[in-house]
């Protein structure tokens, strides 16, 4: 009985998350949509045709794949903090709490919300990158693979995140000061292969890169990194980071005094 | 079985204040009971604690017979939250309030719809589905708190503070609405400022102040401790100045036309209006002062901090 229960309440969750992404579309899908036609126009048409090829491929080419990492990573994490901090902020997370759904139903429910918002974003900037560059495809199923995962350790991460915000400055520091360096450094725009040895060695500390190298890998067929290395990380993290986040749900933290 | 069974329930936060030191209360199903006590008493603690929205220091909560801890999801299938502060999406389309909430328990989306329709309808809020919440008065958040809380069929509803800045005109509309879920079965649990309210629509009534439980019993028997009755007395002339009643009788002017008496139960009020005539005052009309549960209920905690104090001491 409980587990019919706990599947309409799920969908109930998921419904809400996805009505909210699509009612809000000018704050959920075209920002990254507009930012993303600048980086190609600017880093990809202006600055690469200078630049040239990279692992033989068009800069534009290359860097496509961590440009659309960039903005799964952002929007899956984004979606997830200020939704689950609105309910917070809001109260309405009372609703769900007083009510018999299970920890794990909130959690998915969020998690897999923002997993929809980084697909949806993803499949916008690559059909956005069509206009300026040939899509090559080497791997589906490592592409799918690497979007989802991707998309969900973010959105676990944002959900940690919400739970531990007091205010509203609380769930930007994250994605400004820590979330928006590493991508960057993440090797969006470069081959760590070009860094000295030092900075490649430092560069491997920085879980993004094995995202975006992996999602490469699944486009390309070309990474800096064992595409074995990257997925067994990438999992291992989502599995640490929903334990986590399920920990403090059933806690209470940050939600029951 | 009982709606709803507190034990030995204790609640300490984390700045070290005890919001609860054992209280103890009992339910039947059907009841329309009052909680009462003053501002910071611990009603909103208890009714956290009830519905898992603060955890317990200590104690046992069963709700219909389900433990809240070793069967929580049952506990909380048989209980309708209104809380004190608006909790739901201000950006939500009201229907949409409904219906998730309904989701959240189980409901199929198109049951879920239906009670919402009917909720909404019933609760004067059927013409605002579309709107988003925020846009409601004050009034139609409160009953929009009152139809969610019920869009489960809840068998155990808990109101904290419901008609609060709502106008005396909805405020009775809703106590109707209560009364008639009431009547259809519905276990009702309230807490409220206005007393006349708590007089009006419960049966039993339990007073809490700084954590305990200081009273537990039925209204009547609550209302008929009351040995003293104050009445108003409006006059047609201005009150001599010489006015005097004389014993058993305490009066107090309170205006040049007005004065008021007040009466112990086993006194007639044959005298007084002797005394009255005597000294030709015209009395045009009378009624009684005060919400007698608001005397009693000032008594009572009068008498408990009172008793604290010399336990302190």
């Amino acid at each position: 009985m409980f587990n019919q229960m706990a599947l309409i309440a799920f969908y109930t969750i998921l419904r809400k998350e996805i009505y909210r992404i699509l009612v809000i579309w000018p704050q959920t899908l075209l920002p990254s949509a507009v930012t993303m036609c600048l980086y190609f126009v600017i880093f990809g048409n202006l600055i690469g045709s200078r630049i040239g090829e990279m692992e033989g491929y068009p800069y534009i080419t290359y860097i496509l794949p961590g440009l659309v990492m960039m903005a799964v990573i952002t929007n899956a994490y984004g979606n997830v903090v200020s939704s689950f901090f609105s309910a917070k902020f809001q109260h309405y997370i009372e609703e769900m709490l007083t009510a018999p759904v299970p920890h794990n139903v909130i959690l998915l429910g969020y998690v897999i919300g923002g997993v929809v918002r980084g697909l949806l974003v993803g499949l916008i900037v690559i059909f956005i990158s069509l206009f300026f560059t040939h899509l090559h495809l080497h791997s589906l199923l490592v592409t799918a693979a690497v979007f989802v995962l991707t998309s969900s350790l973010f959105a676990i991460a944002g959900f940690i995140n919400a739970i531990y915000a007091r205010n509203f400055d609380d769930i930007s520091i994250i994605p400004t000061f820590v979330l928006t360096p590493l991508t960057y450094l993440g090797g969006v725009f470069y081959s760590i292969d070009m860094l000295p040895s030092f900075w490649q060695w430092v560069s491997l500390i920085n879980p993004i890169l094995y995202m975006i190298n992996a999602f490469r890998f699944g486009i390309l067929g070309v990474s800096d990194i064992s595409i074995w290395l990257a997925f067994s990380l990438i999992i291992i993290f989502n599995l640490a980071f929903y334990s986590y986040a399920l920990y403090l749900l059933k806690q209470g933290t940050g939600l029951r005094s | 079985m009982s709606a709803l069974v507190i034990r030995d329930l204790w609640k300490t936060y984390r700045n070290g204040v005890t919001a609860l030191k054992g209280i103890d209360l009992e339910v039947q199903p059907g009841d329309f009971f009052a909680l009462l006590g003053p501002n910071g008493a611990g009603k909103s603690t208890t009714i956290g604690v009830v519905s898992a929205l603060v955890r317990k220091t200590k104690g046992q909560i069963s709700i219909f017979g389900h433990d809240t801890e070793t069967a929580p999801e049952k506990a909380r299938a048989k209980l309708g939250l209104v809380a004190q502060e608006f909790n739901f999406n201000q950006f939500e389309p009201v229907i949409h309030i409904v219906m998730n909430q309904a989701g959240y328990y189980g409901v199929p989306r198109n049951i879920a719809r239906e009670r919402a329709e009917y909720y909404l309808k019933a609760l004067g809020l059927w013409e605002k589905r579309n709107h988003v919440s925020r846009s409601l008065s004050g009034g139609m958040k409160r009953r929009l708190m009152i139809a969610r809380a019920l869009a489960h069929e809840p068998d155990l509803l808990i109101l904290d503070e419901p008609t609060a800045g709502v106008d005396i005109e909805l405020r009775r509309s809703m106590w109707q609405f209560l009364r008639d879920l009431n009547a259809r079965g519905k276990t009702i649990i309230l807490t409220t400022h206005y007393l006349e309210e708590a007089e009006n629509l419960c049966r039993n009534i339990a007073i809490i102040d700084q954590g305990q439980i200081i009273e537990n019993t039925n209204m009547k028997s609550l209302l008929s401790q009351l040995n003293l009755e104050t009445f108003i007395f409006d006059t047609r002339a201005e009150l001599p100045a010489t006015l005097q009643l004389n014993s058993p009788y305490q009066w107090r002017p309170l205006d040049s036309h007005s004065f008021e008496v007040d009466v112990e139960k086993s006194v007639n009020l044959n005298e007084l209006f002797s005394q009255l005539s005597a000294q030709q005052v015209e009395v045009v009309s009378m009624r009684n002062r005060a919400n007698r549960l608001e005397e009693l209920f000032v008594n009572l905690l009068t008498e408990n901090k009172k008793k604290a104090e010399t336990d302190h001491v």
